[in-house]
């Protein structure tokens, strides 16, 4: 039975592409339904093919404004994220100190929290201090969860340096801005890229921190969600599939720059 | 000879002693703005919320500290379904992951060759779409008239789901089957990733060194890959396990009134319901249980340095 031989061999194969097309059938799902053209408020059920959500995709009242509200927050959480972690990475790998393990700590549990209690501590805390629910209060927890997946990503990068790349630099009478900026940037370079990609992923696509600490504020995400309980515009398709296409053209563009400083090391 | 090198030595014992007192402090100025904002923003409110959830009062007239612990055990007596329910349901959806994850993550460390990339990025490029437009496509595949549930119905699978209580006739969204498939679906990279990562991290000579010693590839698998896999394994657990026992959105889209989890219930006591003290504790709970349960598990597995 060449058949069974043939299957038996190749198990791991098609087990592996099931999952892959279990990880991908929403999206393709998404993206068929964004040239839906639904009967009722819901765009669950497929009816006729159109592109008019394709042709005006802000023709939804609210939704592109929590669009670059959202993308405004990710930008500004990124950054914060990305240059707070980038310090504590290079702190953690490059000197010994007291309290290491403590300070590792530290950075560990938010990852290892359910995302419900550090939002409802922290909406706590806003509550206590009476601060005004909206894009601060918003701004502030994602740069707080984000910071620990940035350590994680820099720290990898920065722990597999050769710190003789810095010396021989300081031996070629670099000063220590000059050997930073000339040497060190460039090789930590794809992990701080990475951890400020995921930073950005993770702040823009974050629904449960930002639905208790948002107040009347309406990112993205919470405006799909308020839309599955109103009616679901196929507007919210295009975007989905549209953000798709960018991420692949991202991770795309950020593999092959990586690909490339690898090889230049 | 001497002088030569003596000169310059001397000179530079000088300069090079202030600088290293200076950079003693330096660690602490990088890490200080970072874990002032931990502090601040994650340490802090943990203690407000420890405070919060041993108040009592109402809304109109204020919550006051009255160390009453025994919100904890209203809470507990009230909501251990949901409790329960976030464990099982956590539960089946990681071993789901792990199930569903490993031949993926082996595929791409493996035998993927020039299409590793590829498959990659097919995995990293949902956490860029909005994780909430894909949870709502669940609806349209699981739907009563879609091809899922009509194949499930044919082959009587959703009679044996029906009967273990896990889907409701033949239907399958609002069930906790839909909640478990949406969990599993949301939180599969995170146990691919992982796992890629230490299969990947395998040298593959010991693979062929299994094949010399007479090893079947069922062998090699048992002995080799997957003692060599558990720092990928222990990790993708607890990324998959951890979220998805305190997630609200799965249940709240995919399920119904008797799917709700411990995160639900924190959700609505803290924002509909204003019960700020219960929501507290049952968070407080949550946390606690979390911790502990990963603490055991990481014991357990033998894989501390994992942390």
């Amino acid at each position: 039975m060449p058949f069974v031989r043939w299957l038996r061999r190749n198990l791991v194969v098609i087990a592996g592409l099931v999952t892959l097309g279990y990880l991908l059938l929403p999206n393709v799902i998404v993206t068929v339904f964004s040239f839906n053209k639904p009967k009722g408020r819901f765009n669950y059920e497929w009816q006729q093919f159109s592109l008019d959500a394709w042709t005006n995709p802000c023709g939804v009242a609210d939704m592109c404004g929590s669009l670059s509200l959202s993308l405004q927050i990710a930008l500004w959480a990124t950054i914060g994220a990305t240059v707070l972690g980038t310090m504590i990475a290079f702190a953690l790998v490059r000197y010994r100190f007291r309290a290491r393990g403590a300070v590792n700590s530290l950075i560990f549990l938010p990852m290892a929290m359910p995302e419900v209690v550090m939002a409802a501590s922290l909406l706590t805390l806003f509550l206590n201090m009476g601060a005004q629910l909206g894009f601060w209060t918003i701004l502030i927890a994602h740069i707080m969860f984000c910071l620990s997946f940035v350590v994680t990503a820099v720290k990898a990068r920065v722990m597999s340096m050769d710190p003789r790349l810095e010396q021989a630099a300081q031996d070629l009478y670099a000063g220590p801005v000059q050997t930073f900026v000339r040497v060190t940037l460039p090789i930590a370079a794809p992990g701080i890229a990475a951890g400020a990609l995921l930073a950005f992923a993770l702040s823009f696509d974050d629904f449960i921190i930002t639905n208790f600490n948002a107040g009347s504020t309406v990112t993205f995400p919470m405006f799909v969600w308020g839309s599955a309980q109103r009616g679901t515009p196929v507007q919210i398709n295009v975007i989905g599939t549209a953000m798709f296409i960018v991420a692949v053209l991202l991770v795309l563009a950020a593999m092959l720059i990586g690909k490339r400083k690898n090889k230049a090391v | 000879m001497t002088t030569v090198t003596d000169t310059p030595a001397a000179p530079a014992g000088k300069t090079a002693r202030p600088p290293r007192k200076r950079g003693r402090l330096v660690p602490y100025w990088l890490l200080l703005p970072g874990l002032l904002w931990l502090v601040v923003f994650f340490a802090l409110p943990m203690v407000y919320q420890a405070s919060t959830s041993i108040q009592t009062g109402s809304l109109e007239d204020g919550f006051k500290v009255t160390w009453h612990f025994a919100t904890y055990w209203d809470a507990l007596a009230d909501y251990w379904p949901q409790f329960l329910r976030s464990v099982l349901y956590a539960g089946a959806a990681t071993i789901l992951c792990l199930a569903l994850g490993y031949p993926l993550a082996y595929l791409i460390a493996f035998r993927a060759g020039r299409w590793r990339n590829v498959v990659l990025i097919l995995v990293i490029a949902p956490f860029f779409t909005s994780f909430l437009i894909r949870t709502l496509a669940w609806k349209t595949i699981l739907s009563d008239s879609g091809p899922v549930v009509s194949t499930l119905n044919a082959l009587h699978i959703l009679d044996v789901t029906s009967w273990i209580g896990m889907t409701d006739g033949d239907r399958v969204l609002a069930t906790p089957l839909a909640v478990i498939c949406g969990l599993t679906y949301n939180f599969l990279p995170f146990m691919i990733l992982p796992l890629y990562t230490s299969l990947e991290r395998i040298d593959g000579r010991l693979h062929e060194a299994a094949g010399d010693l007479y090893a079947s590839p069922a062998t090699t698998f048992r002995k080799v890959t997957f003692p060599l896999s558990m720092p990928g394994v222990v990790s993708g657990t607890l990324l998959t396990f951890i979220p998805a026992a305190g997630d609200y959105v799965n249940a709240d889209l995919l399920g119904s009134t008797d799917t709700r989890m411990v995160g639900n219930v924190i959700q609505t006591q803290f924002l509909r319901i204003l019960d700020y003290p219960t929501a507290a504790a049952l968070s407080f709970i949550l946390m606690a249980a979390i911790l502990i349960m990963v603490t055991v598990y990481i014991r357990r597995s033998g894989t501390e340095d994992l942390v």
